[in-house]
């Protein structure tokens, strides 16, 4: 798979814009597009009434080759902006729909990993089941505690880089994971990233700000 | 056989054809016997025990009934398709009351019922218990309209019931110990499937109907059932074949585990797997001792891990039929195609339908499953992303796919590795698989890939198409090759006026035909209907009120459901619909 395609929302979400926002919109014709032929051509259908469309598939296709490869259409529909709008799509039934939104799932993403993962933190009793979980399914780590406070880390022993966890609570904010109870943070929890300890300065814990 | 159709007929008592008649069972076969001379379309009718009725309002009952008067079995679809994604108004129709008192005037000797997308009110329950002496099955799929009330008269009244199987339904639940109103003395259960119901029940009771029921085979349970309860009944029933389980998760509890794991062991045949709700990885080992004669697994509502998942998925080594969520990511699917080399269907379903991110389900996954079961024949398949040269590779390893609908979740997405429509994937698909009978198509089209499916897809019975093509082209193009089309439903393209025109006597080749969002006028309805008398045309649409008399031929129509019908337009139609 290409790398370029595959968008990281990780390094998007260090500066705190939104994924959208910065995300290549393979988009809807009409919007701003990527780079692409600038042909736009729109086929009539009197054009097309004209091709030999016989019975047994006998059609004329040589007007396929003449065209260039990326047509795009002027099409009738608009997708709106908000996704969430368009009406039955995508097409799951609400049955289905239903028996799954209650839960309680957060995402995990990993810094320079393209995909993310989902847990379910009403799963575990603890930070340390909440880690070996993580270890388990980013299975290229290892756990390494840090020997002056509470702190776990994850470390890949490929390249010995260490990662923290964090999460963003409520109210936004980046924090690192064990810094408070195990309820609270379950109950606070929006999203968990596995930071590069590099990029994670910033969020010295609370113990360390005092004093 | 054959001849001169009046003197073949008076050869041998009408008896003797009924018999010969007998081992016919196919409704195609049935109708060719039907045409062949007046005298065994009589007979046939006659003796014909099963109907199939794919759109309620293509033949009114009482049609129905004066021709196969003597039926035992009938099995009616109400709304379209398109209604499992609330892209019809609730109160479209689909009433099943008038089929329901026809058959209960006409039929006493009804036995099964089964109906889809179709309203189904406790009257009609009702009427279904007091009405039928001998009534064996009722199936309910997709419907509405009824509540656990309704279930309970069934129960009482139904004493011969072998089925009763309610799948995804709206059920009200206002009597939440129905189950009891199945009388001790019953015991001719073989089927139930109860897992569209919401609420909580009498465990209790529902153990003993289990228990008394020796002959149950098929047994789905809901969420709501917990674990220990499950383990309790799975004891009673080591007959069954079917089994849906309730919600599989509970504290660790050692005892449990066991008791749990020694009902499976106990099974002595059980092919079928579903439900596993929430299921947590520390009690899917109870399962292992089953998954060896597998045939069939839903793990469509199990919320695992990919690693959770292979290690389950890839004990069932005679596996046919696998549905799961992409939460098994391709490394999952990699595993299965190693180990599961039966699977015929594949299903995968997304986790979170709404999430933009990427997740590691991709089309690799597809790819691999079709390299890896030459068995396969039907997949559905909701992804992220798709190329093209993943659609050609599968319809060249899997040329005998009947059944392939792809849904790339973001609408309109090209090849992400070219930026081309995904014409050319497709294409391939309808060239390769000559037995293709149902597809669903997604992604970023034009109007080529509708030349394609035109001009190859012979067998294919059911498209379903979305955001796609440029112009009427992309409809004519489908309308006016197709040959086998039966019901086509099309959202959100740039479709129009001239394509169907052109193509009106197409539409009485098919069951239906839905179009929604797309360029359709209220003049071009006007003329279809016109032209062709035996089509109705639905205008559907509930921004309009009223009248649509005073409505001008250039508006644009909503939603359209033209569908072919000797009954003439319906009677029951809502404010929002109107026959043109």
């Amino acid at each position: 798979m290409s790398a370029e395609t595959a968008k990281s929302s990780t390094e998007s979400d260090i500066s705190g814009l939104d994924y959208e926002e910065t995300e290549l919109k393979l988009g809807l014709p009409g919007s701003s597009r990527i780079a692409g032929s600038e042909l736009e051509r729109k086929r009539g259908f009197s054009e097309t009434v004209d091709l030999k469309l016989g019975g047994s598939g006998g059609c004329n296709l040589d007007y396929l080759t003449a065209e260039s490869s990326d047509t795009r259409s002027s099409a009738a529909v608009k997708l709106p902006a908000n996704k969430a709008q368009v009406v039955g799509w995508p097409p799951v039934r609400s049955f289905r729909k239903n028996a799954l939104k209650s839960c309680t799932y957060v995402k995990v993403a990993v810094d320079g990993a393209p995909y993310l993962r989902k847990v379910d933190l009403e799963m575990y009793g603890g930070y340390q089941q909440l880690l070996n979980a993580l270890k388990e399914m980013f299975s290229c780590f290892t756990i390494r505690n840090s020997p002056n406070n509470n702190e776990r880390r994850l470390v890949d022993p490929l390249n010995g880089t260490e990662y923290v966890p964090t999460y963003e609570d409520k109210d936004g904010d980046w924090m690192l994971v064990g810094d408070v109870p195990w309820k609270m943070f379950v109950a606070s929890c929006k999203r968990l990233r596995l930071m590069k300890s590099s990029e994670a300065v910033n969020l010295a814990p609370r113990a360390a700000q005092i004093g | 056989m054959g001849g001169g159709g009046w003197a073949a007929e008076a050869m041998f008592p009408d008896e003797v054809w009924e018999y010969v008649f007998s081992f016919v069972e196919a409704d195609a076969d049935r109708n060719a016997i039907s045409v062949v001379c007046r005298g065994w379309y009589r007979i046939e009718g006659r003796c014909r025990r099963r109907i199939f009725v794919g759109n309620c309002y293509a033949v009114s009952p009482a049609m129905a009934l004066r021709r196969f008067p003597e039926i035992k079995a009938v099995t009616i679809k109400g709304k379209p398709h398109f209604a499992d994604f609330n892209l019809v108004p609730s109160d479209w129709g689909g009433g099943a009351a008038a089929w329901v008192e026809a058959l209960a005037e006409t039929c006493p000797q009804m036995e099964e019922l089964r109906f889809k997308r179709m309203v189904v009110t406790d009257d009609c329950l009702e009427l279904i218990g007091r009405s039928f002496r001998n009534f064996k099955v009722l199936s309910l799929a997709s419907c509405e309209g009824f509540s656990t009330a309704g279930l309970a008269f069934v129960a009482s009244n139904c004493r011969n019931l072998r089925e009763l199987d309610l799948q995804e339904n709206d059920i009200e639940d206002n009597c939440s110990h129905w189950l009891s109103h199945f009388p001790e003395s019953f015991i001719s259960l073989m089927s139930l499937n109860i897992a569209s119901l919401d609420g909580e029940m009498n465990y209790s009771i529902l153990e003993r109907l289990v228990s008394r029921c020796s002959k149950l085979k098929t047994l789905k349970l809901n969420h709501s059932v917990p674990l220990d309860r499950l383990a309790s009944i799975l004891c009673k029933a080591p007959q069954l074949i079917d089994l849906g389980t309730g919600r599989f998760s509970a504290d660790s509890r050692p005892e449990l585990f066991e008791k749990l794991e020694s009902s499976f062991t106990g099974f002595t045949g059980l092919k079928c797997l579903s439900g596993l709700y929430d299921a947590v990885p520390a009690y899917l080992p109870t399962i292992y001792s089953v998954c060896d004669g597998l045939s069939s697994l839903n793990l469509s509502y199990a919320t695992l891990q990919s690693a959770e998942l292979t290690k389950l998925i890839t004990r069932c080594k005679n596996l046919k039929r696998l549905w799961v969520m992409d939460l098994i990511e391709d490394v999952g699917l990699e595993a299965v195609a190693s180990s599961c080399k039966h699977i015929e269907e594949l299903r995968v379903f997304p986790f979170d339908p709404y999430d933009a991110e990427p997740v590691s389900l991709t089309e690799r996954g597809l790819v691999i499953v079709s390299a890896g079961c030459p068995m396969l024949r039907s997949v559905l398949y909701f992804c992220r992303q798709m190329t093209n040269a993943a659609l050609i590779t599968v319809a060249m390893n899997s040329p005998s796919l009947t059944c392939f609908r792809l849904c790339i979740l973001e609408p309109q997405t090209p090849d992400y590795l070219t930026q081309q429509p995904l014409d050319i994937g497709f294409s391939a698909i309808v060239q390769s698989c000559k037995d293709l009978r149902r597809l669903s198509l997604s992604g970023r089209l034009t109007d080529r890939v509708f030349q394609s499916i035109g001009a190859y897809a012979n067998q294919v019975k059911m498209l379903s198409v979305a955001f796609a093509g440029d112009s009427d082209a992309g409809l004519h193009y489908i309308l006016s090759g197709c040959r086998s089309l039966k019901k086509l439903e099309i959202r959100d393209c740039p479709f129009g006026d001239k394509a169907l025109l052109a193509n009106a006597a197409k539409l009485e080749t098919m069951r239906s035909l839905w179009m929604s969002s797309c360029s359709i006028s209220l003049g071009a309805c006007r003329l279809l209907a016109q032209k062709m008398p035996r089509l109705n045309v639905e205008v559907i649409d509930e921004r309009w009120e009223g009248s649509l008399e005073s409505r001008p031929n250039d508006c644009l129509v909503e939603k359209l459901y033209i569908y072919r019908t000797v009954a003439g337009r319906r009677s029951d139609m809502p404010a929002c619909v109107w026959t043109v």
